[in-house]
């Protein structure tokens, strides 16, 4: 299959002069950042005048726009449905589900088509009504392709049904000729109006015979002298055999019924029944499928499948699905009729008659400027198995291919990324490596975006990420100096060494400022107090100051010795911590055993005995002076309990 | 669509290096006025100007912003032979009002004695660590232990390259099959027919950095190369900025346990070679999935490289300046791309009345 050559689209930044610049750019997530400069240069610059700008370069416009965010939106509930269901279903049943699926998206389309619509009409700007009314126009040609890739693709309509879907997606399409249609039926007289035989020309066109008789009936009733053209024409409009849903004929029937009136009409024409009236005569020609009559009628079909489907309902109703393309190539050049060449569009279209399944979403990728029709059509078709039918080996590399630039697109978006992760989740090969390179970097503007982004994380354990993310924001919180944000941050990237440093702050902002900060997020660290030792020391600490403060004395001290013969305290709190003993060494009660003091002493000398530590407190008074007031406390406490110990209680 | 804005950057001379931070909410611009901007994207997608410093006594090559893991942190190098790293320190609440911010250089690497070429921090999963090269022919790797304290950088590795440095790129791949891995590009200009790209990978045993390869297909000038990120894949992606973008396929083959270590032996493919710009290619640069690598060159044009899911390379963007004049420092166009006429002639299709068709 050949890669259509298309010029790579060209963006003009406005101002940059190629001729005296070259540009140099920086990705962004969803800008391109390009500014002027000049390459080739070793030297210290010399001082050219400053054209310095930078210019930002943004894609995916369409994502900004108010009323595409409801299709996308929309489409996601639809395409996770799709995810979902039931694969189980199998035959029949299977396709009806496709079939409806495919129904949500159109009716998801022309929602917004409507939305759209209503914007364009009630805005004043001029501008702004042009790129609404751009975007209609797209959105209606998406359904147009969407519409027809249904009937042939999901439902693959059979020869018979065909004919009737086909007729149904052209009257549902062609709507140019609505407005005349209701000028003439609206009007006091309509088969004197000068467009009635137009109208009535519609009707057999588009296969509407009752509506075309109705009329019919009108002009006869005011012109009695054509009564006996009018009967036979009408007779013949009545008896024309069509395809039916009900399945109460067969096509062989159908086709031998056919053939019957195609010659009745043929015989009323030759006879010159209708040779009075051009008008009569023409809607016979269309009937028996004179192909000259038809076209004759150009400007009442507009279009050249309008003019393919109006051939066939007269021609050929029992056409089958793979005879499509003879008739649609040569309908198109037909009607063209080599004045003008196939727009974009119809290319699309005849690749679709052509069932050239993938040269459909090829064109569509390039036409199209965002990825989010070519990805969720091409998702459906290959829920209904048709991309590996077609026995290329990139089947299902397509339908990932096109899902990840359509959600990487969304990621751009702050609040549509969402959407993309669901999309990435149903990419099996490459979705989640996607993912992680994406949410990674998500601004994290607010503490409630990052916990979202965390949440999606911590659901695909994707461990790392949320590692980064948290540590980010312990960083952010650190800096500016909130450690109870930064210590709960670090404490959920479950990292030790940054815990340990912001528990150092605290026990440093403690000393200095003799309180601690933050003692919610203290006295409620459960189990992640084990996360580094430190971390365990400051939790513990602030333990040590409640049970004080709630003059639960003995426990206090139980614990404060614990701190020091566990180990749990650095070096460098030991002498708070045999500071904040004196208190209770001083208590009128006894609070420490014998024993306890005995280790608290210790603890003083293990202090005190350390070489550098001798040298501080050698040279610091005031530290002389605690020491001095420590070893007076805890010996005098060691004779009172010695005393208490020995005395035996009295009964 | 494409808008293009402008920004007047108000650099006093030429700007050498635009980078943007890991979240795309900030921008670093450096210059030959010796100066780095900075800029912060406010709510709105407006950008303004939270800091403008001298860094240098020279011109200032290349800026790039470290993992916001290790904070907010900036590196830059010059043409006066050092490489400086900043931190940006949370100002006074006036500051703030004002939306300006103080950056402070935290130390000064002086090692070089020629031109500081590039300078580029490593993955983050390597710690704090960057790498500079010189006009010398020097690689230097420098690391901070200490995460906090961001003046201790003790130099790890000298790696020399025997020809002038211009450009160099990390391997940004974090998983453990591969190890640390640096492309250096030289831009020597001296008639011989030297490879202009090194490979250099880390060798846990020698616990030192080794040649691994040389593309010994390119010899002319190199100005830039960029390693892709890796999706996962078992071999590496590398693109070059040369006389024309050249993208490189490295697919490691079984590391030998030979004595000398193991080091890995790599299968090189070229898998594209684009001569579109028609001149000198001086930048490339991947997106952030390594789908699309971005080129700019001599003609004065930016264009987008993207693999299909064939893996065939095609050009898909081209940004190009128009050379007219500017009024104002802020200006919003909308440009349709090529894409947006064709969106036009599918609403003519659509309708029927394309001007193409005749009525007859």
């Amino acid at each position: 299959m050949e890669e259509p050559d298309t010029e790579p689209p060209l963006v003009v930044v406005p101002g940059a002069d190629p001729s005296a610049r070259q540009l140099c750019f920086a990705w962004g997530p969803a800008e391109v950042l390009v500014c002027e400069t000049r390459f080739g240069r070793a030297d210290a610059g010399e001082g050219a005048p400053g054209s310095s700008r930078v210019f930002v370069v943004r894609r995916d416009q369409d994502i900004y726009i108010q009323t595409l965010r409801k299709l996308f939106n929309e489409s996601h509930g639809i395409f996770m449905g799709l995810q979902r269901s039931e694969e189980e279903l199998a035959g029949k049943s299977r396709k009806a589900q496709l079939v409806q699926v495919s129904k949500n998206y159109r009716s998801v389309i022309r929602a917004c088509m409507e939305d759209m619509h209503q914007a364009a009409v009630s805005t004043r700007d001029p501008a702004l009504q042009g790129q609404y009314s751009t975007q209609v126009s797209i959105l209606s040609a998406m359904e147009l392709i969407w519409n027809l890739c249904e009937i042939l693709f999901v439902e693959a309509a059979a020869a018979g049904l065909l004919l009737l879907r086909l007729l149904d997606w052209v009257r549902l399409h062609v709507c140019d000729v609505d407005s005349m249609v209701r000028e003439v039926l609206s009007s006091e007289n309509p088969s004197k109006h000068k467009l009635f035989w137009n109208v009535v020309d519609v009707f057999v066109l588009q296969g509407r015979m009752d509506e075309a008789r109705h009329l019919l009936s009108k002009e006869v009733t005011a012109n009695p002298t054509s009564m006996n053209m009018y009967k036979i024409l009408d007779d013949l409009m009545k008896k024309m055999p069509m395809p039916s849903l009900g399945n109460t004929q067969t096509l062989t029937e159908l086709e031998l019924k056919w053939q019957h009136w195609h010659e009745e009409c043929q015989r009323f024409l030759q006879d010159g029944t209708f040779a009075s009236n051009p008008h009569m005569e023409s809607i016979c020609k269309i009937l028996v499928g004179d192909e000259d009559a038809i076209l004759e009628k150009k400007e009442l079909m507009t279009t050249w499948y309008h003019f393919l489907v109006t051939r066939l309902l007269y021609s050929h109703p029992t056409v089958k699905p793979m005879e499509l393309r003879f008739y649609a190539q040569s309908s198109m050049d037909l009607f063209l009729g080599g004045e003008s060449s196939p727009e974009p569009l119809d290319m699309i279209l005849m690749a679709a008659f052509e069932f050239e399944m993938h040269q459909v979403i090829k064109e569509c990728s390039i036409v199209l400027s965002n990825w989010w029709f070519v990805a969720h059509l091409t998702d459906l078709l290959d829920h209904c198995k048709l991309l590996q039918s077609h026995n290329l080996y990139f089947g299902s590399n397509m339908r990932e291919f096109l899902l990840l630039e359509y959600a990487s697109g969304l990621f751009s978006h702050h609040s549509l990324w969402q959407l993309g992760v669901d999309y990435f989740d149903h990419c099996p090969e490459f979705g989640r490596v996607y993912l992680e390179l994406h949410i990674e970097r998500i601004p994290l503007n607010t503490e409630q975006k990052a916990l979202k982004v965390l949440r999606i994380c911590e659901q695909r354990q994707m461990h790392e990420q949320v590692r980064s993310i948290c540590k980010i924001m312990a960083m952010k919180a650190l800096r500016n100096n909130r450690l109870g944000s930064a210590l709960s941050w670090s404490i959920r990237a479950k990292d030790a060494a940054f815990a340990t440093l912001i528990s150092d702050r605290f026990l440093k902002d403690y000393c200095e400022r003799g309180c601690f900060s933050d003692l919610d997020l203290i006295d409620n660290l459960g189990p992640s107090m084990l996360l580094s030792d430190r971390l365990t020391f400051l939790g513990k600490y602030r333990e040590f100051h409640r049970l004080y403060g709630e003059k639960r004395f003995p426990e206090a001290a139980r614990l404060l010795l614990t701190l020091m013969t566990a180990h749990i305290a650095p070096c460098s709190f030991w002498m708070t911590l045999l500071t904040d003993a004196l208190p209770l060494l001083e208590q009128k009660e006894i609070i420490f055993s014998a024993e306890q003091t005995y280790e608290l002493m210790r603890c003083l000398e293990d202090l005190t005995a350390g070489n550098v530590d001798k040298q501080k407190f050698q040279e610091d008074d005031v530290e002389t002076t605690k020491v001095e007031m420590l070893r007076l406390a805890l010996a005098r406490n060691l004779a009172r309990v010695i005393v208490k110990e020995g005395t035996v209680e009295g009964s | 669509m494409f808008v293009a804005r402008s920004i007047a950057a108000d650099h006093r001379d030429l700007i050498h290096d635009v980078s943007f931070d890991f979240h795309g909410r900030r921008m670093a611009t450096c210059s030959s006025d010796q100066s780095v901007k900075v800029w912060d994207k406010s709510e709105n997608g407006d950008w303004h100007c939270t800091a403008s410093w001298k860094t240098h006594s020279g011109s200032v090559w290349r800026v790039t912003w470290a993992h916001p893991e290790f904070g907010q942190v900036l590196v830059s190098c010059s043409f006066d032979r050092t490489a400086a790293v900043w931190e940006e320190i949370v100002g006074e609440s006036n500051d703030k009002l004002r939306g300006q911010s103080h950056w402070v250089k935290r130390t000064t690497l002086v090692d070089s004695r020629t031109s500081v070429t590039d300078v580029k921090f490593a993955p983050k999963h390597m710690g704090l660590m960057l790498a500079t090269c010189s006009a010398d022919g020097v690689v230097r790797i420098y690391e901070a232990p200490d995460v906090m304290n961001l003046s201790q950088w003790s130099l790890q590795h000298e790696i020399s390259c025997k020809l002038s440095c211009s450009c160099i790129s990390w391997n940004p791949s974090s998983s453990r099959a591969h190890s640390p891995m640096i492309a250096v590009g030289s831009d020597d200009n001296s008639p011989n027919i030297l490879a202009k790209v090194q490979i250099y990978e880390y060798n846990e045993n020698t616990r030192k950095y080794a040649k691994a390869e040389a593309l010994m297909t390119v010899t002319d000038p190199v100005h830039d190369i960029a390693f892709a990120p890796n999706l996962g894949r078992s071999f590496h992606i590398l693109a070059v900025a040369t006389k024309d973008v050249r993208i490189f396929t490295l697919k490691p083959l079984r590391k030998e346990l030979t004595s000398s270590g193991g080091l890995t032996k790599f299968e090189i493919h070229i898998v594209a070679q684009f001569d579109n710009h028609n001149s000198q290619v001086w930048r490339v640069s991947w997106n952030i999935t390594g789908t699309v690598l971005a080129s700019s060159g001599d003609d004065g044009c930016v264009r987008l490289w993207k693999a299909n899911y064939m893996d065939n390379w095609k050009c898909t963007g081209i940004l190009k300046g128009n050379g007219s004049p500017v009024n104002g420092s802020s200006q919003q166009g909308i440009f349709n791309a090529s894409l947006g006429s064709a969106n036009t002639s599918l609403q003519n299709s659509l309708n029927g009345s394309s001007a193409s068709r005749k009525q007859s």
